[in-house]
């Protein structure tokens, strides 16, 4: 089915089952601890394989050079051991999909942590203390580190974010003109840190081989892009590679590729001829797989006495590995405000860091964390409501493109419903002046936005004999509730009750979807079981002899004119297709909005944050399950304080790695951090997007609330902290005197 | 985690020369510390000696002079939610309470709490230098990420600090801790000299020998006064303290303090005390005197005088 045309009425829009609060059906799965993830899929109830032997991965010790020598002599007669296989007997294998590291073999170390060894074993215990016997010897070289030095010499990223082709930078009007004549002006550069997904479950495969053939149980995100990446590095036939992913502990984007654990199942399951089991161990998470990279950005604002925006530059500079991408922090700001005269660019610093890649809203959540302090102080050099500035400069229409509208924009509703809803109005502009005790007591406001993506999904459909469902489709979920809004879709299409319906997930054998990732997960995966059921629908029909067009499926029963007959009538039916798009996404720009609202108070003595309270307003579309997308908002809400108050992976800048590389040291928000959190979600279905209407709330939750806790910080304490995150000693010593 | 042999023991004297006579021996309580420094083969002990069954070591008992007697084995769970010690050494309950989580706090021991060792980051990695982990190797935090660790009794070897909770109230109430020698004397080891400096030996937390088992800690008679345990950290739980407070201050302002995270062991100058009744700064400027923390870490210093403040305001108040 192709999206060319704005959506009609469709039986979506009935919402008896669609956009209902349903709670996730897999949910007593996860409860009971019988959900089979990746590294469970062994032994009496979830074995998927028998014999499986146990993998563990060496990492290097340095980050950068050569593997000189390797000696595996003890490590290979130790007890339990069934083989060995290290980088310098594998040839380097080509990239996958989304990746720059070196996975695996060559002697050359690109970065710390860089998987050298793989060791199979009867017991996870005997792999491990193996693998700490092998010696290794190094040539040492000197990398490039520390991004404050590095980015002087950084280069402008082309338009794609690397640095092979033009030099891109957005330039409308004159920004150096406006700004100058401008009578209020910001000028600041800010700080972001490098942030680990730090997802509950590690990355995570059980590999087998049968001849040829390869079936790899893992934690993916991406099936179909996971799937080719494997058969490549390994150099295989794709139709010879199985991944199986129906169930998955978290990702936040770490899991859209193919990393070191099913690489090195697949090779060491061929070594030992025996199925190979590997969770990669956590200290190895942060260096070995990918991170969101630091930013230093800069915001250049300038504005009339009104607040109107008339000058606009946002710059970003951002570090990776050779080839590696700029983390895209600018890239909202295009989008975001209306100001004639604008410069936007990013630019990207070539360092030997573990890979810098996509981690939950990349690029918006650096990016708005800036731009949404540096117009909190805009509002205040103003002496404007920051709510009220942003409506100010709110457009209907894509900045650099003015014909083009959005689809949907309702930000101004956004933040006016949350201001009223906050109590917005109990807060004193003037910082530092609300006082409960020993704490300093603040709030702030920002923007949330991120655009909606409309990429081609496809799903299967099976009517049952007996009348049930079942959808099956490549699609993952992450934690996100995919099972759930896949099963509403199918029930609300086919006229079932939900239980009717059984959804599978996760299989490279099923067609191939949207996958989970940019929060383009439900809003397409939901499409292509649109398609498949709308075409179930006409074969069911037919098959019963009715009009499809006219054909109206209702509680398990068809009608059409004065007939009706049950489901079940038309016997085993199958039907498969896939939703694409036409051409709306470029005639309208699709996103999504949030008004995200914060109070915290901050210790006079201390200087420790602790957030009160939140509330996020989101338009995303239809709603396709308040539950599940509360969820999700409330997820990002939490990270967004993650990113605002503690999350930093410490760059050794000598050694060159991710200090902090376990969880004790990478600190996010526990319970006790998280306090009251409200979220509303506004109703504007948006007939461009999908035959949903629905767009992705996933990273919208994240965007922006970051900067809303740092502006209530700032409210809260009058001292400023450019510098994410914003730890107690940034501000400590300007805080109010107390002793 | 190396492979190792593993025994219970049924008295203090026979845990003592288990592991007296094996210089690869080690003893084991909860485990909550020791078991991960094994996995990540930091520790690589080839025996372990179990101490959990030993008679006498589970209980909390009123001591003759009118203090307390805490076995070795009583969990941080029991000896926080006893009603002596919430009653009259509020400071111990505060701070074993804001340490760890209410799993590891039921599985971890008196003297096992005492004896975990730094949360150091580069003490847990192998790769790289370390003096404690790997003596001679070098400190690769003195000039790297060294946020967390001591401002105060360093030494060019080490600047890791002892990270617990439990032993800074301890330190404050002048606890004695108890061992049973592998000769089978005991002694009673004051616990301001329980915890060392790191000096030139930093893989040496603590005064103990090999093979000396700890059997209680004894608090003397309680202080009265109102007491305080004021960690700072990064999150709200379930995060070691950049600095901590424990204070027991008495209605007319004297009291005693000592401080957490700062140092390799629990940092209490007495000297300083008595300028309590002047206010924060006045006695950090002596409990820190000699203070030399690095770039990382120099917050330390003024958060240790806030967060003081706030204490004494709270007593005030
Ligand atoms: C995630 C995490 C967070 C934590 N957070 C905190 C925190 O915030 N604050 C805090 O204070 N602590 C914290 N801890 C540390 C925790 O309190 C300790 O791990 C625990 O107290 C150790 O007690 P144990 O009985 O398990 O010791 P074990 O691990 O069994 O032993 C520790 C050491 O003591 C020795 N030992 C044990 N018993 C004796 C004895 N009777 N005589 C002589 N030697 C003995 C062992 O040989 C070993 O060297 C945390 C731990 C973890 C894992
Ligand atoms: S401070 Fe101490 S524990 Fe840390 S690296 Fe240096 S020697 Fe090791």
């Amino acid at each position: 089915m192709k999206f060319e045309q704005a959506a009609g009425t469709n039986p979506i829009d009935r919402q008896k089952i669609i956009g209902q609060p349903t709670s996730r059906i897999d949910g007593p799965l996860k409860t009971t601890g019988t959900a089979p993830y990746a590294h469970e899929r062994h032994g009496p109830n979830h074995g998927v394989v028998p014999n499986q032997s146990y993998g563990y991965i060496l990492g290097a010790g340095i980050a950068k050079g050569r593997v000189a020598s390797m000696d595996t002599q003890e490590a290979a007669r130790a007890p339990g051991v069934l083989g060995i296989v290290t980088t310098l007997e594998q040839e380097l294998l080509p990239p996958g999909q989304g990746i720059v590291a070196n996975i695996f073999g060559g002697a050359e170390i690109r970065h710390y942590h860089q998987a050298i060894a793989v060791v199979m074993a009867e017991t996870f215990e005997q792999a491990r203390a193996a693998a700490n016997m092998i010696r290794v010897d190094y040539d040492r070289a000197d990398g490039r580190f520390d991004l404050a030095t590095l980015a002087p010499q950084a280069r402008v990223a082309d338009e794609s974010g690397k640095l092979k082709g033009e030099p891109f930078k957005v330039e409308v009007g004159d920004f150096a003109g406006a700004f100058a004549e401008a009578p209020v002006t910001v000028d600041a550069t800010y700080t972001t840190a490098d942030e680990s997904h730090a997802m509950m479950e590690p990355f995570a495969s059980i590999a087998a081989w049968e001849g040829e053939k390869l079936t790899v149980w893992t934690s993916n995100q991406m099936i179909a892009w996971s799937k080719g990446s494997l058969a490549k590095m390994l150099g295989m036939k794709p139709e010879n590679v199985r991944l199986d992913s129906p169930f998955i502990g978290g990702g936040f984007g770490a899991k859209l590729w193919v990393r070191a654990d099913a690489v090195l199942a697949a090779l060491g399951a061929k070594k030992v001829g025996r199925p190979v089991r590997i969770a990669m161990q956590r200290p190895l998470v942060a260096n070995n797989t990918s991170h969101r990279p630091a930013t230093i950005q800069q915001v250049k604002l300038g504005a009339t006495p009104d607040g109107r925006l008339t000058a606009f530059h946002h710059s970003s500079t951002s570090g990776n590995l050779p080839g590696g991408d700029v983390e895209v922090a600018t890239q909202q700001s295009r989008l975001l405000y209306a100001a004639p005269n604008r410069e936007i660019f990013m630019k990207l610093a070539v360092n030997d860091l573990p890979e810098g890649n996509a981690m939950r809203a990349p690029g918006e959540a650096p990016g708005l964390m800036v731009l949404e302090m540096a117009m909190d102080e805009l509002a205040e050099k103003l002496g404007m409501d920051p709510v009220e500035l942003r409506i100010v400069n709110d457009t209907q229409v894509d900045p650099e493109k003015p014909e083009r509208p959005f689809s949907e924009r309702h930000l101004v509703e956004c933040l006016r419903r949350g201001a009223e809803e906050f109590g917005w109005n109990r807060r004193n502009p003037k910082p530092a002046q609300v006082r409960d005790g020993r704490w300093l007591v603040g709030m702030g406001m920002a923007t949330g936005f991120r655009n909606s993506m409309a990429t081609k999904s496809a799903a299967r459909v099976r009517l049952q004999r007996d009348g049930s469902l079942v959808v099956e489709t490549d699609m993952t979920d992450i934690g996100t509730g995919t099972y759930t809004i896949l099963a509403q879709t199918a029930a609300e299409m086919m006229g079932l009750p939900l239980d009717r319906v059984t959804v599978r997930l996760g299989d490279s054998d099923d067609p191939a979807s949207a996958g989970s990732g940019g929060q383009w997960g439900a809003a397409n995966s939901t499409s292509g079981v649109y398609a498949a059921c709308v075409k179930l629908r006409t074969a069911i029909a037919e098959k019963l002899g009715m009009d499809p067009t006219t054909a109206d499926f209702t509680d398990g029963e068809v009608r059409a004119g004065n007939r009706s007959a049950r489901l079940s009538d038309a016997g085993e039916l199958m039907a498969e297709d896939r939703i694409e798009f036409g051409d709306l996404d470029k005639q309208y720009q699709q996103s999504t909005f949030a008004g995200h609202f914060c109070e915290v108070a901050v210790d006079s003595y201390t200087g420790e944050v602790r957030v009160h309270r939140m509330l996020a307003v989101c338009e995303a579309g239809r709603i396709l399950n308040p539950v599940t997308a509360r969820s999700q908002v409330i997820g990002g809400m939490t990270m967004g304080v993650g990113s605002a108050l503690m999350e930093e992976l410490a760059v050794d800048t000598r050694f060159g790695l991710f200090v902090n590389h376990d969880l004790a040291g990478y600190e996010v928000p526990v319970h006790a951090d998280i306090p009251h959190q409200q979220v509303i979600f506004l109703d504007h279905p948006d007939d461009k997007a999908n035959p949903l209407k629905a767009k992705g709330v996933g990273e919208l939750g994240l965007c922006g609330v970051g900067a809303a806790v740092a502006n209530a910080i700032y409210n809260a304490t009058g001292v400023r902290v450019r510098d994410y995150p914003i730890t107690l000693d940034k501000h400590l010593e300007k805080l109010p005197q107390v002793a | 985690m190396r492979p190792f042999t593993y025994q219970r023991v049924a008295t203090a004297a026979e845990a003592a020369a288990a592991v007296a006579g094996n210089p690869g021996a080690k003893f084991l309580a909860g485990g909550t510390n020791l078991l991960d420094l094994m996995k990540l083969e930091i520790e690589r002990p080839a025996h372990l000696v179990d101490v959990q069954d030993i008679e006498g070591l589970g209980t909390i008992e009123q001591a003759e002079d009118g203090g307390l007697r805490i076995g070795a084995l009583v969990t941080n769970t029991t000896l926080a939610a006893n009603e002596r010690v919430r009653r009259d050494y509020g400071v111990l309950t505060r701070a074993i309470v804001a340490g760890a989580s209410g799993q590891l706090r039921n599985k971890a021991t008196t003297a096992g709490n005492l004896l975990q060792r730094t949360r150091c980051p580069y003490f847990y990695d192998p790769n790289l230098p370390c003096n404690k982990r790997n003596p001679g190797s070098g400190c690769a935090a003195l000039e790297g990420y060294s946020r967390q660790l001591a401002v105060i009794g360093s030494s060019d070897k080490c600047i890791a600090t002892y990270p617990g909770d439990m032993a800074i109230a301890m330190r404050v109430l002048d606890a004695t801790v108890e061992t049973v020698q592998p000769d089978g004397t005991t002694r009673a080891i004051p616990f301001a000299e329980f915890h060392r400096l790191p000096g030139d030996e930093p893989e040496r937390d603590n005064v103990l020998a090999h093979g000396e088992l700890i059997t209680a800690v004894t608090l003397p008679r309680p202080l009265g006064g109102k007491h305080f345990y004021q960690k700072v950290r990064d999150r709200a739980s379930y995060a070691y303290a950049l600095v901590s407070v424990a204070a027991v201050i008495q209605p007319d302002g004297t009291g005693r303090v000592a401080f957490g995270g700062v140092a390799h062991k629990p940092w209490r100058v007495e000297a300083a005390e008595a300028a309590l009744p002047q206010g924060a700064a006045a006695v950090t400027a002596q409990v820190f005197a000699d203070a030399r923390p690095t770039e990382h870490n120099r917050f330390k210093l003024p958060l240790a005088t806030r967060a003081l403040a706030g204490v004494l305001a709270e007593a005030k108040g």
